[in-house]
């Protein structure tokens, strides 16, 4: 049912959104902030929202109270501000208000925020979705649905017909067999598909920190492309001198401490590709993240042979994000700018800490591949 | 009494109770406009609520964050809304589908209460509107006026005149002035519907020649006592300050800004619509927050004496009580509004009906004897009554508020500590607990400001002066209000305030807050 409160809890939902974009940078880059609530919402502290008036400075000015004890003694919890009784002061200090937003509302501010292209869809879409388009008329239905005009010409003919019409006074009270509705039916349409492929190295040199920003990148990548396609598939895979596809728990929590092989992840992913997601029905978007340490020179161009002819051509894009680390060389990108540079398909960013989080999500989404 | 039947018209149980309730309330002595119930479902009446009780209101995402928030702790489980009335006639008042019959009994027998109080409280005397529609100030009205207080009309055309505007103006500019107006809300004299003003300008006195207070002397001492040079420089004073207010705007303070603005702030024709709505609303609600204690007592304390005297049946009793107890309850050492209003009540009534009052017992320094005081008089209901009619929190505090009474509910002061970091008892001295319960209540718990100088400094700024009283201004809110205060009065704004001891002067020209502190006024 519709209220009227609606269209003002919409222009409170609209300032709502208004402080998130605010404070979107500070969100990206502390994303422990952000609280997932089941499977399409979250929830953000944000500053009170409130009408400031001329008001008294109620931090810590007392009150009046009831009850056992003796003075000096504590009240045990904090007073909260009573219903309207008068008492000095709202505020003491920075309240927040956490505010539950869909995941769809908060790609979409980090769509303005960071003015993000929609994404080029390149699949040919094989998923179909279903959606009720009205077509038709028919003699029964809810009110709301109610065609009037149909419903007065059959008013009108069944007047005329017997003979209750006055055209000097043309009234006309709709019969319940006047009246008529709308009919749907049920249409299929295709639906974008994307999967997104994470691979990160988990070799000794990854700390929590690195790792830490990884989640909070993937968190966003993930937000942003599920906004655009509808089915989005994520896949990990971890890699130190071996790869193996692992779930998204394992994938953030696992640490290895042996070497680099870079190429192992790559011709994982180029595997996964071949044999699940055909490129001319997908959207293919491999991520990977690193310190930029890889085990020898010859890995390294072997990783650029994997990329050029077996990577690159399927996918819409390939992201490489080097995370900032005090073991790493920090010379995989390099070899990757040396080699890719001029690939269009090739996004590479260097992330050197939580704050560098927001422009590498530019630099990864911005391009709209 | 014949109601239209709508969707949520009570169904035919629930009206019987109230036809019994009515009686019963009726029986009791009290006196209301009738009451029309209505039943509701959460989302109905988180609506309802979130726009105060109002079916129609001016569109504002004010009321949107109400809502949520009601909502919210609705789904929680951390609150849910007992009753909602609105002072009408006739009345109408909210029941939520779905509580059991106990609990709607309950709410019935409380709004009974509230509408007895809403009609013959005094402070509600300045919601009266005539046959019109418009406000008219009780007191100057015959002694058996028949006023009528249609305001969910009146409301609701607050609500269609915004809507007109916007669609003229555009909701985010008039939503935009709308906060504005509502930050300056809290502006208003709660006082002034009940003050007589002579109408047009008065007659302008010619100056009288000023005068020096002289000390009383003997004549062959009075030039020792009031030297001459000494009057001559006071005389010089005392002119120099008449002239200064000769030429001044207003005469004197102001405490009613908003309608100061309303009449004298260059406001377009919408400007100057949506600032009366919201004004006119806000004294429209004052009466609410003067006597909240006193309103809320006076429900409970009624719904208590109908709910056990009849009204109940035995099987529900036990609901009731645990009920009763849930509304009452002070928790974490907090004042509940309901529950020390209805044990003011009671124990007014109690000392009227034993005599407790007057001079002998007030003389009287036997802690013994005052306690076993009982004269019979029986004189407590008539009391209670008088009392719901004449006061409002701070006379009804002022008065009935007894060192007894603080003892026995163990009231006390609670204060920060800044060495435990916690709030803690600061002090059970009756005195001081009275004087903080009365400062907190005082002006509907709003700082004192007044307008001072609608041409400070002959620049065309607006002057405001806060009364300080020992608690500061809260800095960030008294900057934003002021940006909204420019806003209206499209020139800058200064006020006059204490800032940590210090005497200070607040300006905001519209684009930079600026603060100064003055040297010590006289």
């Amino acid at each position: 049912m519709s209220l009227k409160i609606d269209q003002d809890y919409g222009r409170f939902r609209n300032i709502v959104r208004g402080k998130i974009r605010e404070g979107l940078r500070k969100y990206i880059s502390q994303g422990d902030m952000i609280g997932r609530k089941g499977k399409d919402l979250v929830s953000i502290p944000i500053p009170q929202i409130d009408i400031p008036r001329f008001t008294f400075d109620g931090r810590h000015s007392g009150g009046v109270g009831q009850g056992e004890g003796e003075v000096g003694d504590s009240m045990g919890g904090t007073p909260q501000e009573g219903d309207g009784s008068g008492k000095a002061g709202k505020g003491e200090g920075q309240h927040m208000l956490e505010v539950d937003i869909t995941l769809d509302e908060l790609a979409d501010i980090l769509g303005q925020e960071l003015e993000l292209p929609d994404i080029k869809n390149k699949g040919q879409s094989k998923i179909r979705s279903s959606k009720d388009r009205y077509t038709g008329i028919r003699r029964t239905g809810p009110e709301s649905l109610r065609h009037f005009k149909r419903t007065y010409r059959e008013s009108l003919r069944r007047a005329i017909a017997s003979g209750g019409y006055d055209k000097d006074a043309p009234m006309l009270i709709p019969q319940h067999e006047d009246k008529r509705y709308r009919s749907w039916r049920e249409t299929t349409e295709p639906v974008a598909n994307a999967v997104i492929i994470y691979m990160m190295d988990v070799s000794g040199s990854m700390g929590d920190e690195q790792k830490e920003i990884v989640r909070i990148e993937s968190f966003w990548i993930d937000t942003w492309l599920r906004r655009q396609y509808r089915g989005l598939e994520s896949r990990y895979i971890i890699h130190d001198a071996v790869a193996r596809e692992v779930d998204r728990d394992t994938f953030f929590h696992t640490r290895e401490s042996g070497g680099t092989m870079i190429s192992s992840a790559y011709r994982l992913a180029a595997k996964l590709i071949d044999q699940e997601y055909p490129p001319d029905q997908w959207n293919i978007y491999p991520f990977h993240f690193s310190d930029g340490d890889n085990w020898s020179m010859d890995d390294t161009l072997s990783c650029i042979e994997i990329l050029r002819k077996q990577i690159l051509p399927d996918v819409n894009m390939f992201a490489y994000g080097q995370v900032e680390s005090p073991y790493g060389s920090g010379q995989f990108i390099k070899d990757l700018r040396e080699h890719l540079g001029d690939d269009q398909r090739v996004v590479t960013s260097e992330i050197e800490d939580k704050n560098a989080i927001v422009a590498s999500i530019k630099d990864f989404l911005g391009k709209g591949n | 009494m014949p109601q239209p039947t709508s969707r949520t018209s009570l169904p035919p149980y629930l009206r019987q109770e109230q036809e019994r309730i009515e009686a019963a309330a009726r029986a009791a002595g009290l006196d209301f406009f009738p009451v029309i119930f209505e039943m509701l479902s959460y989302d109905q009446i988180n609506e309802i609520a979130a726009y105060g009780g109002f079916p129609n209101r001016y569109p504002h995402w004010r009321f949107g964050m109400d809502y949520e928030r009601l909502s919210k702790s609705n789904e929680y489980g951390l609150s849910k809304i007992y009753e909602l009335v609105i002072n009408n006639n006739p009345a109408i008042a909210y029941l939520l589908e779905g509580n059991s019959l106990t609990d709607q009994k309950l709410v019935m027998c409380h709004v009974y209460g509230h509408v007895d109080f809403f009609k013959n409280n005094f402070a509600f005397r300045s919601t009266d509107l005539n046959a019109t529609g418009k406000v008219i100030n009780p007191v100057l009205q015959g002694e058996h006026y028949k006023p009528n207080r249609k305001w969910v009309d009146r409301i609701a055309n607050h609500g269609a005149t915004v809507r007109r505007i916007i669609d003229r103006q555009g909701i985010d500019e008039v939503e935009k002035f709308i906060d504005n107006c509502l930050s300056l809300e809290n502006l208003i004299d709660p006082y002034s519907p009940f003050m007589v003003r002579s109408e047009g300008p008065k007659e302008e006195e010619e100056p009288r020649p000023v005068e020096v207070p002289r000390l009383r002397a003997k004549s062959y001492m009075d030039k020792f006592i009031n030297p001459e040079e000494y009057i001559e420089e006071q005389r010089q004073v005392l002119e120099a300050k008449q002239k200064d207010k000769r030429g001044k705007y207003p005469r004197e303070p102001v405490q009613a800004v908003l309608g100061f603005l309303l009449n004298h702030a260059p406001l377009e024709r919408w400007e100057r619509a949506v600032l009366a709505i919201i004004r006119d609303e806000a004294y429209y609600f004052s009466p609410q927050i003067q006597t909240k204690i006193m309103n809320e007592g006076w429900a409970s304390y009624w719904h208590s004496r109908l709910m056990t005297e009849g009204v109940c049946n035995a099987s529900e009793i036990v609901d009731y009580a645990d009920n009763n107890a849930a509304v009452m309850a002070t928790s974490g050492g907090q004042l509940n509004p309901y529950k020390l209003g209805v044990e003011l009540y009671r124990s007014i009534e109690e000392r009227w009906n034993r005599g407790q009052f007057g001079r002998d017992w007030e003389q009287c320094d036997d802690l013994d004897r005052k306690r076993n005081w009982d004269l019979r008089l029986g004189l407590g209901k008539e009391k209670l009554f008088e009392v719901r009619r004449l006061y409002n929190d701070v006379t009804f505090i002022d008065e009935f508020l007894t060192p007894e009474f603080a003892i026995d509910h163990k009231l006390f002061n609670f204060e920060w500590s800044k060495r435990h970091e916690q709030y803690e008892i600061a002090t059970r001295e009756f005195k001081k607990v009275k004087e903080k319960l009365l400062t907190q209540l005082t002006n509907l718990g709003s700082p004192f400001l007044y307008v001072d100088d609608a041409n400070f400094e002959n620049r065309g700024e607006l002057l405001l002066t806060h009364k300080h009283r020992g608690v500061d201004l809260r800095h960030d809110y008294s900057q934003a209000a002021m940006s909204a205060l420019v806003r209206v009065w499209k020139r800058p704004v200064c006020l006059r305030t204490v800032l940590e001891g210090k005497p200070s002067m607040l300006r905001f020209d519209g684009k930079e807050h600026t603060s100064v502190q003055e040297a010590a006024a006289e």
